[in-house]
């Protein structure tokens, strides 16, 4: 692989809910335009590794974060950054699709509004438009804007989620087993899309899925226990693991 | 019999369960009977204070009588059968119909309560000569019964067929004016910061637990509250809407909290994870998205606490709500009087005519209240939101 510029890099990261250790200190390097994808046992601590890329831990209490993340070379731990600054550059896709109970338009245009991007009619018709077409959902309902996103379907829903993400144009989108509430065709969707997006963002999903990762996965990471087990180009880890317990784990025996 | 499917004893715990069947069909009869005996009374009781009795005698109007207006009636023929008020009013009503001087008619007026008892069938002081009177004008058609249009448009009154709900109707519109205006934003606030901005520690633990707590405290005790700290220490009036409203604001507050953090609760965190993620601050998020999903949750907590503040007597006695208020109050800072006090004090007053306005009162109250019911229910059907 050529020009393989790094976008989030963390160095020793290390996590405790309350006094329970849940990462042991992961440094791991994630490039740009690139899916890099987390697999693992449950439990192992990928939903925390990735809570910590865009400072969604700070919202639980007794939190306790070591070790450096940063993003473009930016500490986003360090002093004076705005975990708010963070998030508006740091997007986040969930496992259940959560649409706010608001309309299609609103569910899009209401964050980049907040974040002064665009102005209220044409300019943020636009960006709406622009939203859907790049999640792949425009043409489904492009005639019911104004009809509640709560009654789409989940896998339309989880698109809308993700046009809502890229609406507020972040550099790296962050995916916590986006498509594993979803049935295979919306799966294959979301997989397409994300193939898509990695064009214009960085991804990162973490994923149950095995054949998922090997799919859609530039690189692949495995995580076991609050450790980073191994990290490679997807094709190696799946072809040619350097660990046993990687090669047991997408084996199945194990997790 | 197919003995497949047998199963020893089956019959006996059926049996059973009939039996706790039937129970608990008899305790919801006890109470729905209960209700229905309390309220088939009141109505009983009541009903007849929603009309008066008015009966037509010869008026007398000169100068003499327009000065001494209890002069205008025969006293020994008609004296006992005209209301004291009728020929106070009588001065008032001339300046009104000036038409009326130097006549001697026959006129309707407002009957005594003891003649108006006697036309409802109940308990009167009439003597049997008198009452040999009424009947004849009865036959006459000298004798009416009207909509009882002083009930609904005067005070209190010394003389009961001239007494009305309607100084305390208006008192408790302005003290609950007042209460809402200061309960609801404070208790919403309160909520939304408990529950969405405070972090979880002893000390915000300690605070749940002790509203949680005043929820459960005595009405009299926010009462003593607001007489020493809003009357003696701020020094609010004595018995005025204001004071009756914030003492009575006290009191619904720990409520309004309560159900205010069980509306927000109930708001799925999914909703917030959206929002942070979005890069929203929390105050987008608690305003855009959790306050509405909220909103209905928090408007039924509302209106109920507020009901409830509407049928409490005991702290409003406390900083002197309980007065005699003949005349409708014009601002939140003269004496007043609520509904209930106004309900407390005629059922200890001596005469009869009271029985049936303490009835009336307390239907009038019943009938707000349950229309208040009314409006929570539809808002929570209306406004709540499936997602
Ligand atoms: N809010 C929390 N408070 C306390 N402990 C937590 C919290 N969230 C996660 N943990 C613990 O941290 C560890 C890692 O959890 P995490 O959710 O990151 O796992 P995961 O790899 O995402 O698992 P899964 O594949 O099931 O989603 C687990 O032991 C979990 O019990
Ligand atoms: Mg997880």
């Amino acid at each position: 692989m050529n020009k393989m510029t790094i976008k989030v890099k963390t160095d020793k990261l290390k996590l405790w809910y309350g006094d329970k250790q849940a990462l042991n200190g992961v440094s791991l390097d994630i490039y740009e335009n690139k899916i890099t994808a987390f697999i693992g046992p449950s439990g192992c601590g990928k939903s925390t590794y990735l809570r910590c890329l865009n400072r969604m831990n700070d919202l639980i209490d007794n939190v306790t974060i070591k070790g450096k993340v940063t993003l473009d070379g930016h500490d986003i731990y360090a002093n004076g950054v705005d975990e708010v600054a963070v998030r508006k550059k740091v997007g986040m896709v969930f496992q259940q699709p959560n649409p706010f109970p608001k309309s299609i338009y609103d569910n899009i245009a209401y964050a980049p509004l907040m974040h002064d991007m665009v102005k209220k009619g044409k300019e943020c018709d636009a960006l709406v438009e622009r939203a859907l077409r790049d999640a792949g959902l425009w043409e489904e309902v492009k005639d019911k804007l104004s009809e509640s996103g709560t009654a789409l379907s989940g896998g339309q829903q989880q698109r809308l989620c993700i046009a809502r993400t890229i609406a507020i144009e972040p550099d790296v989108i962050l995916m916590d087993e986006p498509t594993s509430a979803l049935d295979p065709i919306s799966t294959q969707n979301i997989e397409n899309l994300m193939t898509k997006l990695k064009e214009k963002y960085t991804i990162i999903v973490v994923t149950h899925n095995m054949q998922q990762a090997a799919r859609i996965a530039d690189m692949t990471a495995f995580f076991h226990l609050g450790n980073l087990i191994e990290y490679n180009e997807t094709e190696k880890i799946f072809v040619n693991p350097k660990e046993e317990k990687t090669e047991q784990y997408i084996t199945g025996k194990f997790g | 019999m197919d003995n497949y499917f047998h199963i020893p004893q089956l019959a006996r715990r059926k049996a059973k369960a009939k039996r706790f069947k039937y129970i608990t069909m008899m305790a919801l009869m006890a109470s729905v009977a209960f209700l229905l005996f309390f309220l088939s009374d009141m109505i009983i009781k009541g009903h007849g204070a929603f009309t008066q009795t008015y009966v037509k005698v010869p008026v007398h109007i000169n100068e003499k009588t327009a000065k001494f207006t209890h002069l205008s009636i025969e006293r020994k023929e008609y004296g006992f059968m005209v209301s004291r008020a009728w020929l106070r009013g009588l001065k008032k009503t001339l300046k009104e119909n000036p038409q009326w001087m130097n006549t001697n008619q026959e006129r309707w007026t407002l009957a005594n309560s003891n003649v108006d008892q006697f036309i409802k069938g109940k308990y009167n002081r009439l003597k049997p000569k008198q009452i040999q009177k009424i009947k004849q004008m009865q036959k006459d058609g000298k004798i009416e019964r009207r909509f009882n249009i002083i009930f609904f448009k005067k005070g209190d009154s010394k003389i009961p067929e001239f007494s009305g709900f309607m100084a305390s109707i208006m008192g408790t519109v302005m003290t609950m004016i007042i209460t809402m205006l200061i309960a609801v934003p404070l208790g919403v606030m309160t909520a939304v910061y408990l529950e969405e901005f405070a972090k979880d520690n002893k000390f915000t633990q300690i605070i749940e637990v002790n509203i949680n707590n005043l929820a459960a405290i005595p009405s009299i005790l926010f009462g003593l509250l607001g007489l020493a700290v809003f009357i003696n220490f701020f020094g609010v009036p004595r018995s005025s809407p204001l004071v009756g409203g914030m003492t009575l604001a006290l009191m619904s507050l720990p409520v309004i909290i309560v159900s205010s953090k069980a509306a927000l609760k109930s708001v799925p965190d999914s909703i917030r994870q959206a929002g942070f993620a979005l890069g929203l601050t929390k105050w987008q998020i608690v305003r855009d998205h959790v306050l509405p999903l909220a909103m209905p949750g928090m408007l039924t907590g509302a209106i109920i606490a507020l009901a409830q503040a509407m049928g409490e007597t005991a702290p409003l006695i406390m900083v002197g709500m309980i007065a005699f208020i003949p005349d409708i109050s014009g601002s939140f800072l003269d004496a007043t009087t609520v509904m209930p006090a106004q309900i407390f004090t005629w059922s200890g007053m001596p005469e009869r005519a009271y029985v049936e306005r303490t009835a009336a009162g307390i239907l009038v109250l019943l009938g707000i209240l349950l229309s208040l019911n009314a409006v929570a229910i539809y808002l929570r059907k209306k406004y709540t939101r499936t997602w």
